[in-house]
């Protein structure tokens, strides 16, 4: 029996920088960067003081104040999301069988801005150890419960099918997408809304990353703070936003004469099973991760044409990515460019796993791959073409898309163009 | 090994935790007598709080149980987890140094993280200063950090994963656990655990509005009965050890509890579409998947709401699915309180051990109302062979979700 193929007819992001995937892609091939100072919060009491923000009017992109009052800052960004996503596909979601449609929302921390301000709230600054319920926001449980993210998107899509939240800390993005795939693939759902969205710039995110210096005190270059792959580089920058797929079956899709943006033709994820915050220096499970993402989608190394890396600019990352990709490439990683969107729109948690396969889809799309800006002084042990500065056209058939994480989740997503047949000469 | 799409996948090991016993042992001798442990919550004085009961562990000394290293870095949710995969594996006769590292992974459901750690961090923060938050924050509080710490602690190196789906979410972890080992993974740890009986987490729970405010921990839970008025939150839940059944057998697993035979998912509608809730798709969904008619049926764990209006929605759907008091239909949780996403990952342990035993646990002090036409099985146990199981979930906002689970001959 020939497997189900399952494609991307959607696209739909919410980052800094740009809401919508237009303004993304060109801030992205512009080789601009969003990150800045924090303005949501007084941020001198914290040592890194600078996030990619996103310029985002819940109102103005139409959600209703009752949607506004009962979702946090991240639901909210994942609906919007949806919305362009379900609108670029052309699905007449109207007419579809309901319990066919499923929905996959992939976050690391969930509604932790909510959560935070509402903790200050009905604990009076920190004063109570018995925290007051009479002052908490009706709407609470949504914030202490995120799958309340999928549920939202369900209800945007009439979706009455398999829906959930998937939350594998900084690899939540690629394993929510990779898991809706694998619920058409399976049988379970004909079209599932599948994507990821975090917005975790509050008091206690830049806290907790102060605490184990994860995040860059660049302070005073906000604009350049983000520097994978570079030899200055001092931590990741904290960003936010969404981007959210419509997937549906080859077949269907093609009947119905949708544009098919890209398909999604391996996927795997593994743990490094070693430390919950540290990367051991030979990138021995990412690469593996790889080695099955290339297995599932039948391609060798030599197909991919670009590598949307991790990069999120601590060294320890940027040193494991580069040997797990050398690993599982061999001498084609020499050849073959491999860039971090983290240097323009930050490190979004659990989101950036979709924002990335929103840039690799149109990388596919535009045979361009994106810049790592900030990348001046190369990292003499990261030796590999990491496409400085400026955006390069490049001919993108198959493009790779990694992840890792907290909790040492390492995953990976092969996605081509399914212009002509199958990666590997597989047949319709 | 290669993808089997048609494997079947086992339960070979349990780890509990529950509120009214620690250990598979302990939780099944009280849940079979009907013994609940919900309470006056002694963790925190709850007189300020209109709900005052809960089922809390009481006896847990991680401390014992654990590595000293691993205790500043955990939340109490962890330390369950972490420790209930030790009694699966030890159940399973499983030595994880033994297996292959790529062969295990690790799949669990998380309602509300690491919570009481990060109410500690959270009160640091905002009393004291950024300054005061601990380097753990950053991984003890998030969703991932049971999966995470497992995986670290036993050397699980294949594919893992956490859902959140609420109340659901321990069923969609041991779905996505079969699934894993159905592209390949020998084994994989799956369940759910939660524990948020902290004053934060408790303003959170309240905010559902599904509290029981009853202070008779005999009078408080009671699903299905006509004074149903909201339910009693717990903490706790199981971790299983899930194999492809060859692979069990070839390493002479000492007992395969049952298979995991169907599974279904669906989502309820937006209110006001006037289209039926989707709790009994879902049924017919994991029905079909595992290739049951409902006849098969032996015994109903059921969600158990004990809001009316939620109640009357579930006895509708077994109703139209058995017809009739067509099936015994159980509710342990009525003992423990609902535990979130640990709550339906413990039944289907319990229904394990109820097909291995051939009893249906009790609903201990309720009385079904006559109109949802239930055969609930109430203040006593039944003795009845259990070949085929049915375990129900639902997640606060619509979540739906059921397990087939049958008895499998060795």
């Amino acid at each position: 029996m020939s497997r189900r193929r399952v494609v991307i007819t959607g696209v739909g992001v919410v980052a800094p920088g740009g809401i919508g995937s237009k303004d993304f892609w060109q801030l992205l091939t512009e080789g601009r960067t969003a990150t800045r100072r924090i303005s949501f919060f007084d941020p001198s009491p914290f040592r890194s003081q600078v996030a990619a923000e996103a310029d985002f009017d819940a109102e103005l992109l139409g959600l209703t104040p009752h949607q506004i009052r009962r979702m946090d800052r991240a639901a909210q960004f994942a609906v919007v999301a949806a919305r362009e996503a379900m609108a670029d596909s052309g699905l007449e979601f109207e007419g579809l069988e309901p319990h066919r449609t499923g929905v996959t929302i992939g976050s690391a921390v969930g509604a932790t801005t909510g959560l935070d301000q509402e903790y200050r709230t009905v604990s009076d600054g920190g004063r109570l150890d018995l925290v007051d319920h009479s002052y908490a926001v009706p709407h609470l449980y949504n914030y202490l419960v995120p799958s309340s993210f999928a549920a939202e998107v369900a209800l945007a899509a009439g979706a009455e099918g398999p829906c959930t939240v998937v939350s594998t800390g900084c690899t939540s993005g690629l394993d929510a997408v990779g898991h809706a795939a694998e619920l058409i693939r399976e049988g379970s759902a004909d079209i599932m809304i599948a994507g990821a969205t975090d917005a975790p710039i509050s008091p206690i995110t830049v806290a907790c990353f102060d605490a184990i210096k994860a995040t860059t005190p660049s302070n005073d270059s906000p604009e350049s703070a983000s520097r994978p792959f570079d030899d200055r580089r001092n931590g990741f920058v904290l960003g936010e936003g969404s981007a959210v797929f419509v997937l549906e079956e080859l077949g269907a899709a093609r009947r119905r004469g949708a544009h098919v943006r890209a398909e999604i033709a391996g996927y795997a994820t593994r743990s490094n099973a070693y430390h919950m915050t540290g990367l051991r220096a030979d990138g021995r499970e990412m690469a593996e991760a790889i080695r099955v993402a290339m297995d599932e989608a039948e391609i060798g190394p030599e197909a991919i044409d670009y590598v949307n890396a991790h990069g999120s600019g601590t060294r320890q990352n940027d040193r494991h990515e580069t040997a797990a990709v050398k690993r599982s490439l061999g001498a084609h990683a020499y050849r073959t460019p491999m860039s971090s969107i983290k240097s323009m729109v930050g490190h979004s948690l659990g989101a950036i796993g979709s924002i990335e396969i929103a840039a690799s889809v149109l990388a596919i799309e535009h045979d361009v791959v994106p810049p790592t800006a900030n990348l001046h002084v190369p990292d003499p042990e990261c030796d590999l073409d990491y496409v400085p500065l400026t955006a390069r056209e490049w001919p993108t058939d198959t493009v790779l898309t990694v992840g890792s994480g907290f909790g040492g989740f390492q995953s990976a997503m092969v996605l081509t163009s399914a212009r002509g047949g199958a990666p590997g000469g597989r047949t319709l | 090994m290669a993808v089997r799409s048609d494997a079947r996948v086992v339960v070979t090991g349990l780890g509990i935790a529950a509120p009214n016993g620690l250990g598979s042992a302990g939780y099944w001798d009280a849940t079979r007598r009907g013994v609940h442990g919900i309470g006056r919550i002694a963790r925190f004085d709850p007189a300020s709080y209109p709900a005052t009961l809960a089922g809390e562990i009481d006896g847990f000394a991680a401390e014992e149980l654990l590595p000293g290293r691993l205790i500043p870095q955990t939340d109490r949710v962890t330390r369950l987890a972490l420790v209930s995969t030790d009694w699966a594996f030890e159940d399973a006769g499983v030595r994880p140094e033994e297996f292959p590292e790529f062969d295990m992974g690790v799949v669990t459901a998380s309602s509300s993280g690491g919570f009481e750690f990060g109410q500690g961090e959270l009160q640091n923060l905002w009393s004291r200063g950024g300054a005061y938050v601990s380097a753990y924050q950053s991984f003890a509080w998030f969703y991932a950090v049971n999966s995470g710490q497992i995986s670290i602690r036993n050397g699980m190196r294949g594919p893992s994963g956490v859902v959140v789906s609420d109340q659901a979410g321990g069923l969609d972890a041991v779905a996505q656990a079969r699934r894993q080992i159905r592209k390949g993974t020998r084994l994989v740890v799956s369940g759910g655990m939660d524990a948020s009986i902290c004053p934060w987490g408790w303003v959170g729970l309240l905010a559902s509005r599904r509290l029981s405010t009853s202070t008779d921990p005999a009078r408080a839970y009671l699903p299905f009965d006509g004074a149903a008025h909201g339910h009693v939150p717990g903490e706790g839940g199981a971790l299983l050890v899930l194999e492809d059944l060859d692979s069990a057998r070839e390493r002479g697993a000492p007992q395969v509890y049952g298979e995991i035979a169907g599974y279904g998912a669906t989502f309820d509608p937006a209110p006001g579409t006037g289209r039926e809730p989707g709790l009994r798709k879902a049924i017919e969904v994991a029905l079909d998947d595992a290739g049951l008619a409902p006849g098969d049926i032996d015994v109903v764990f059921a969600d158990g709401a004990a809001v009316p209006e939620l109640d009357r929605v579930e006895a509708e759907a077994i109703g139209k699915v058995f017809g009739p008091r067509g099936v015994p239909v159980t509710v342990p949780k009525a003992m423990t309180g609902r535990l979130c996403s640990g709550a339906a990952a413990l039944d289907l342990a319990t229904a394990c051990l109820a097909m291995r035993d051939g009893v249906i646990p009790p609903t201990p002090h309720v009385t079904p109302a006559d109109t949802y036409d239930l055969d609930l099985v109430g203040a006593r146990p039944r003795t009845a062979q259990v070949r085929a199981a049915l375990v129900l979930a639902r997640g606060y906002g619509g979540f739906n979700s059921a397990v087939v689970v049958r008895a499998c001959d060795r």
